[in-house]
């Protein structure tokens, strides 16, 4: 199991990069969100997946799942999606303003 | 067990809160602005004083003891940061009172201001790698909303740059957590300088160690400086100001910690590579500091030159090189904030940000002229500035090392410094009086409070050294022995 979710961390890595390296803004966006979610699938494997019961200290606590990388994800999950409303909100306010969204074009000179 | 080290943390934090419920009315935002920084400070003099007499404080926080839950420790070294962190926000609180225009003001501009801080203050103190990525983003994401604010064109152009370039290293970040936990199996940072010194720091644990060197050089600009001229250089010159004094500092913090703490025990790798960073970083951004003639430009292309200055006595770790660190860690915090406080005042009277186009303002401006020349000589370590000593400590653990090549480096840049902020002076206070220049807005006396408080500091902690030098002689010694932080974590 963890190696097939290291190959789709991969993968998912391999097209974050190919996004974030397009001119187009909206591209660049879905390039950093796939970027985490890879990378929150990453610390999920990077823990171990065990079949452990679920983590309740009780009576009859054999082997359990580590609650702390679940604990960690949830974290970076929400960090993550906050920072992607912000940067989707500042990209169409940009594209109002500046009237491209092409980061080539997004390169003027300083005095402005 | 001692509830002072969240004060920090907390108090910008709930201030934050309820200035966003206090929307309409700006002067109770501005009054319980300067309140909370004030209550900071005393709370960060407290800590220092603690820190001083009593040795390391800690916080469990819900009273899990580590290493399982978070931990925040204010050691001498956080403690003194976060002192000089609430004074330098404190000055450029001060500053926008008169520089920051309305719409910026009745848009969530000091409670943005009062979370950076809170963040920055929370990834000082922190004792948890996670938490101090969590930390960081509080800070990151107060950034982002801080150097867009206001919407110009510039502005935001700049901030696409910036806010790509550090989802990027925080995706990073939390990928070397990731490989952390699955090497070692702790989060808590004391508990992880005692396992990677039971295993060993081979392979894979310096593999991970090099991770976190390029996030947190991405984050303080070491080497990996590209995006911050453009960025630093977009938003007003009291943001500017708090970016360039706290942000970078706290990649430099995290370097620090990292580097000391945790993976130290292959310094043939590591700290050897943090020396050409520390090179390179000053080289190059000395070079472009050189060939700006735009103030701001100019001004930020020296944050990069002093991040390479401060690595390179994390290079050296020597007790004496890493005491000269942090003495120009501190300084560095002052004074980059009052240069870009005056630049922006400079910029405010003259219209323009371009040397070429100002020029003459010392007839009009003296006070002003003669503070920028203050802070010049302080940030190219002439003594008996604030920068001298901290450069003087560098040099000699340098060479007490051996690195003569480092040395002579950050020579021949400090001198190139000192030409970068010469012209600066030479082209904007000397000379004749440009025309154009009655175009600039003429009022800024209220503008040179703050930065002759700054200016008071930067001399004082010059003149006063012998003062300083004891409470960073504590926080060199606890670098230096990290038992001694994992005492005071994780047994009381």
């Amino acid at each position: 199991m963890e190696i097939l979710m290291s190959i789709v961390v991969g993968v998912l890595f391999t097209v974050g990069t190919y996004l974030v390296l397009t001119k187009s803004l909206l591209r660049i966006i879905l390039g950093t969100a796939v970027l985490s979610h890879g990378v929150h699938l990453l610390l999920l494997t990077m823990a171990g997946l065990k079949t452990g019961a679920p983590p309740l200290l009780g009576e009859q606590a054999g082997s359990y799942t580590d609650p702390l990388p679940q604990a960690l994800i949830l974290t970076a999950i929400v960090i993550s999606f906050g920072v992607t409303a912000f940067f989707f909100v500042l990209a169409y306010r940009s594209y109002q303003q500046l009237g491209t969204d092409d980061m080539e074009k997004l390169r003027g000179n300083d005095d402005e | 067990m001692n509830n002072v080290v969240i004060l920090p943390v907390v108090i910008p934090l709930i201030t934050g809160i309820v200035l966003i419920l206090a929307k309409k009315n700006l002067n109770l935002q501005r009054s319980l602005s300067v309140l909370s920084f004030a209550a900071l400070i005393v709370a960060a003099g407290r800590l220092v004083h603690l820190a001083a007499t009593e040795g390391i404080q800690t916080l469990y926080l819900g009273s899990w003891v580590p290493p399982f839950g978070i931990v925040l420790v204010a050691d001498m070294f956080a403690s003194l940061l976060v002192l000089t962190a609430g004074i330098v926000s404190l000055a450029c609180l001060l500053y926008s009172f008169s520089a920051i225009d309305k719409d910026r003001e009745s848009y969530f501009y000091y409670p943005l201001v009062q979370f950076i801080v809170a963040g920055v203050c929370g990834s000082f103190l922190t004792g948890d790698i996670f938490n101090l990525f969590v930390f960081f983003e509080v800070m990151l994401i107060a950034s982002y909303a801080l150097i867009s604010l206001g919407g110009e064109k510039r502005q935001l152009r700049e901030s696409l740059k910036y806010v790509l370039v550090n989802i990027i290293s925080s995706v990073m970040f939390v990928m070397a957590v990731a490989y952390l936990y699955a090497t070692l199996g702790t989060l808590n940072m004391a508990d992880l300088s005692l396992r990677v010194a039971a295993v060993g720091q081979e392979g894979i644990v310096t593999v991970i160690a090099i991770l976190f060197m390029i996030v947190f050089s991405l984050k303080s600009a070491l080497f990996l400086y590209y995006w911050l001229p453009g960025s630093y250089s977009a938003p007003p010159a009291p943001i500017a100001a708090l970016f360039g004094g706290l942000l970078t500092k706290v990649g430099i913090y995290a370097l620090f910690r990292s580097f000391t703490l945790i993976f130290y025990h292959q310094p043939e790798v590591t700290h050897q590579l943090l020396a050409w960073l520390a090179g390179l970083t000053m080289v190059l951004g000395v070079l472009g500091a050189v060939a700006h003639w735009d103030v701001r430009k100019i001004l930020a292309y020296n944050i990069v030159v002093a991040v390479g200055f401060i690595v390179f006595g994390l290079a050296v770790s020597s007790s004496t090189a890493l005491s000269g660190a942090i003495y120009y860690l501190l300084h560095d915090m002052i004074i980059k904030a009052l240069l870009f406080l005056l630049g922006g005042s400079m910029i405010a009277v003259a219209g323009t940000g371009q040397l070429r186009k100002m020029g003459g303002l010392i007839k009009r401006y003296p006070v002003l002229g003669w503070m920028f020349f203050i802070g010049a000589l302080a940030l190219a370590g002439i003594p008996p500035l604030s920068g001298f000593i901290g450069k003087l400590l560098l040099i000699q653990g340098g060479l007490e090392q051996g690195l003569y090549w480092l040395v002579a480096v950050s020579l021949g840049t400090s001198l190139l410094v000192l030409y970068s902020m010469l012209k600066i002076f030479m082209n904007g206070f000397w000379g004749e009086e440009k025309n154009h220049q009655a175009q600039g807005n003429g009022s800024i006396t209220r503008h040179l409070v703050p930065c002759g408080f700054l200016v008071a500091l930067a001399v004082g902690l010059g003149l006063g050294a012998e003062w300083v030098i004891p409470y960073i002689q504590i926080a060199t010694e606890t670098l230096l022995n990290p038992e001694l932080y994992i005492q005071a974590v994780l047994k009381e």
